[in-house]
């Protein structure tokens, strides 16, 4: 990429100092997810039961949990699943929603029947479809990806399908229907190059809420398994500890709060640089 | 009465702040009624709620000059201060009698209550007064149309609700932000006729804001010309249509089609400038058929054509310094 | 306005009916035999064939959805097979719990949300604009059960002020075990008047910029006045039509802040009937929730027409 594309990119965090900071968080849980097994001082699985709940100290900065394993090294390695989560509840919510937006808008009658089974999924509140879902297809990562990215998939498929609905009426884009644009050229060409930045709006948001979803999903024993070194399961398991050990629950959620307060920041900023007739979609300004 | 000092708007943060309205100046006397003509852009809406203390914040501000109503100095002051100073009697009415009316109230409590605010009465006393409003600006039926919400009322019978709202405070000058442009052509020459009988009537000034020269050669008695965020030329009415100074009023008129002369309409080259770049010079040089180098160097003189006339160009038409 | 009621009444019960299909293919969805599913591991044989001829399984499946639906309508959700109780009977006893948690967490919603978020409008740009916008947009990000923890650490362990988890009814110990509600809804309530707050510091914004505001301000009318009468009046028909989401958003996430305070609502219900696989439960539960919210929205719908005189033209 070259310097002005950068810039162009960065425009929106420039000119928002907190939202820079916000990017920085996430850079910072990016390179902790990659890297984990560098940056992590101890093995997040060793178990030392000679240790277990010390409070933070020098060696160990986050403290030690029930069995004496290194929170801090725990809660680097949960990074990555909190980036395989929203990554994937991310990809889900786009890979069902803008196709069910786009067609929808495009082909009104597909888009009466699509739209309406959107409407029967709103019907049902985010989570308590989330664990339905998880009762049908059995607690694991994968299908918390899916639980989750359902909920989502009805708003991202909303919001893709008004901004199409939108997109249709420009005038180019009747211009080129007029001239014989075939539908597939009108999408590749005119209606999702228009989609990019709205969609990037609607990701970081996406991916701030599926970071609670799958906290609470985990919370609730329904998630990923207790194994896997996720900031819900930490939670999980030292919930009985915190009068004992109060750290043990406030390093894991402030890692919670801090990716999803940072993914709100920067999707704040981007939706502020929206053209403001897309911008009103995702309701009000920051 | 309402008297404008080198009024001076800038929008933008303070470091990198661009003025968009650069030294009004004008006056209006008792009774007078002075047409503020420009295009879209030339600042001259911003002007208007400059005056009547209605700039959004944030947004633009006024960097310099003053505004005298009476003597008062009200520049700092939002209207609800006015009326505290005791400085109030200002109005305005607005372009969108669509938009302008709350849609939730009823017609009758929203003229309410401007008569509470400048009245400070209440009850039976109020009620007469907002009667005495409505046959003022002939709104017919009253018992019904104050009870009416604004949707059920007409373009022009919005218009009338708003200047029955003006009418509240007894102005000393009425600011009309080009009340007629969103009515329909035979509703804008009843607005236009209540207007000018209110004026007379009342004795009442007006600060008349358009971009329609038809209008203005109708309904004013003096004119000045807005262009780029200055005043480029103000004379009395008969004497700008019968010569006019400045080249871009020349345009201006050059523009407008008029039956009793066969010509081609002639329009104006190039666009109006954005705001903050033109830095020097005339702020009309570049569009101007006799710009010279002197012209896109240093502001104009401010030049007196007669005693009621005065223009802001180096070469004014009809001087014999034409080029 | 009553056309409208028919038609948008028409539509949620389409939306109902579809919800409904889908609630009825849970059952079928789960991976086993739901015979096994609605009788547990340690049924007869005996027991099994009764109860599948008494189902209908044998019928054909849009027989057993008319069947299901009609006896969900007369009020009968199946057999709850952890407590061998009708499942409208187990739900309603998650009812009172539920329902003053909703309550009580919607009035700091209120308390909190409507007037922080006027004032942050008020003073839209300033400082405390952004403090109030950034601590709004904070407390949305954080996971609910997280502050209940820590609430639970402070207010009950270190304190005692206030109890940490249950819920006695007051029908049974009086008004005063309310307290025991205290901290849940303030948990419920951080993230939900985050929203409420958002929504009408934006929607003040939106209304502030009418012209018709404009007009209010140049009658001379005080800049509080002018807020109460005519901005906060308009604002107030958007977030009325937030208070359905809210609710929907309270149903979803009071899941897990009745399992945190091992409240005996309707979501600690759900989690405890998912570890127990009594799905007639799960099934029960999630159907009169939807039915419960879909009222909601069909309610604040109608009763926002009703609030905006122009209605009556369209």
């Amino acid at each position: 990429m070259n310097g002005r594309g950068t810039a162009l990119l960065l425009a929106p965090f420039t000119a928002r100092p907190i939202a820079m900071i916000g990017l920085s968080v996430l850079l910072a849980m990016v390179v902790a997810a990659l890297f984990a097994p560098l940056l992590a001082p101890y093995d997040p699985y060793a178990l030392d039961p000679a240790i277990r709940l010390t409070p933070p100290n020098a060696l160990h900065w986050f403290g030690t949990d029930q069995y004496g394993r290194d929170t801090l090294s725990r809660a680097i390695y949960s990074a990555r699943m909190a980036l395989l989560i929203g990554a994937g509840v991310v990809s889900f919510a786009m890979a069902t929603g803008v196709p069910i937006g786009v067609l929808s808008a495009l082909f009104p009658r597909l888009g009466h029947v699509l739209m309406r089974a959107v409407d029967v999924l709103m019907a049902f509140p985010s989570l308590l479809l989330a664990l339905g879902l998880i009762v049908i297809l059995g607690p694991s990562v994968a299908n918390s990806i899916i639980a989750i990215g359902a909920a989502y998939l009805t708003t991202t498929s909303r919001i893709i399908y008004g901004l199409t609905l939108r997109l249709r009426a420009e005038t180019y884009v009747e211009a080129a229907r007029s001239m014989g644009a075939r539908t597939p050229w009108l999408i590749t060409r005119h209606i999702l190059p228009n989609l990019v930045s709205p969609l990037l709006v609607q990701a970081s948001f996406v991916f701030a809420f599926a970071q609670l979803g799958a906290a609470s999903l985990d919370f609730l024993g329904l998630g990923a398994s207790p194994d896997i070194p996720s900031w819900g399961n930490m939670l999980a398991e030292s919930r009985t500890f915190i009068t004992r050990a109060p750290w043990l629950l406030f390093f894991p959620g402030m890692m919670i709060v801090l990716t999803a307060f940072s993914l709100n920041l920067v999707g704040d900023a981007l939706r502020d640089r929206l053209d403001p007739r897309f911008r009103e979609m995702f309701g009000g300004e920051g | 009465m309402l008297a404008v000092r080198d009024l001076t708007i800038c929008v933008g943060p303070a470091a990198k702040a661009v003025d968009i309205v650069s030294a009004v100046t004008f006056s209006i006397d008792k009774g007078e009624v002075l047409g503020l003509v420009g295009e879209s852009g030339s600042g001259k809406s911003l002007t208007s709620l400059a005056i009547m203390g209605l700039l959004p914040t944030p947004g633009p501000r006024v960097r310099a000059g003053r505004i005298e109503l009476d003597g008062s100095d009200v520049t700092a002051l939002q209207p609800w201060q006015r009326v505290e100073a005791g400085a109030g009697r200002l109005a305005m009415i607005f372009q969108e009698p669509m938009t302008s009316l709350n849609p939730v109230l009823r017609i009758g409590d929203q003229i309410e209550e401007a008569v509470r605010v400048h009245d400070g009465t209440s009850g039976r006393l109020a009620r007469e007064r907002v009667r005495e409003l409505l046959d003022m600006v002939r709104i017919p039926d009253a018992a019904v149309q104050l009870a009416a919400f604004p949707h059920q009322l007409s373009g022009g019978m919005r218009q009338r609700v708003m200047i029955a709202i003006a009418l509240a405070c007894r102005p000393q000058v009425l600011i009309a932000d080009e009340p007629t442009t969103a009515l329909d052509v035979t509703i804008q020459v009843q607005i236009l006729g209540l207007l000018r009988e209110l004026c007379d009537r009342l004795d009442m000034a007006m600060l008349f804001i358009t971009h329609d020269l038809g209008v203005i050669a109708q309904l004013v008695d003096r004119v000045a010309v807005m262009y780029g965020g200055r005043v480029v030329e103000a004379a009395d009415v008969g004497e700008l249509f019968g010569a006019p100074s400045h080249h871009y009023t020349r345009a201006l008129m050059d523009c407008m089609p008029a039956p009793s002369r066969q010509r081609r309409l002639r329009p104006i080259p190039g666009q109006a400038p954005r705001p903050g770049t033109i830095t020097a010079g005339c702020v009309f040089a570049p569009r101007c058929v006799a710009a010279r180098d002197v012209c896109r160097e240093a502001l104009p003189p401010q030049i007196r054509i007669s005693e009621r006339h005065e223009a802001l160009c180096a070469f004014p038409l009809g001087s014999g310094r034409s080029p | 306005m009553w056309s409208y009621a028919l038609k948008r009444g028409g539509a949620t019960a389409v939306t109902l009916v579809a919800a409904s299909v889908v609630i009825f293919a849970f059952i079928h969805l789960v991976p086993g035999d739901p015979i096994y599913i609605l009788l547990g591991d340690t049924a007869t044989p005996d027991q099994i064939d009764a109860l599948r001829r008494q189902l209908g399984l044998d019928q054909p499946i849009i027989v057993q959805y008319l069947r299901w639906a009609g006896h969900a309508l007369s009020g009968d959700l199946g057999r709850s097979i952890f407590f061998q109780a009708p499942v409208l009977s187990v739900i309603a006893d998650g009812v009172e719990t539920s329902t003053l948690l909703a309550s009580m967490t919607m009035i700091w919603v209120l308390l909190i949300g409507v007037p922080i978020g006027t004032i942050a409008a008020m003073r839209h740009g300033s400082w405390l604009d952004q403090c109030l916008s950034g601590a709004a947009m904070l407390m949305a990000s954080v996971p609910t059960f997280w502050v209940g923890l820590y609430l639970i650490l402070v207010f009950a362990a270190w304190l005692g002020w206030l109890p940490s988890s249950g819920y006695p009814s007051i029908f049974e110990g009086g008004i005063a075990n309310l307290r025991y509600l205290i901290l849940p809804s303030l948990t419920l309530a951080a993230p939900n008047a985050a929203l409420i707050l958002r929504l009408t510091r934006a929607s003040m914004l939106d209304v502030s910029r009418e012209d018709y505001v404009r007009t209010a301000r140049a009658k001379g009318i005080r800049p509080w006045q002018v807020v109460r009468r005519h901005i906060l009046r308009n604002a107030l028909l958007t977030i009325v039509s937030a208070f359905g989401f809210t609710f929907a958003a309270l149903l979803s996430e009071a899941v897990v802040t009745e399992t945190v305070f091992a409240l005996p609502g309707i979501g600690r219900l759900v989690v405890q009937s998912i570890l127990r696989r009594d799905y007639p439960v799960i099934q029960g539960v999630i159907l009169v929730v939807v039915v419960l919210y879909l009222a909601i929205n069909l309610v604040v719908d109608l009763s926002y027409r009703l609030l905006d005189p122009r209605v009556e033209l369209q």
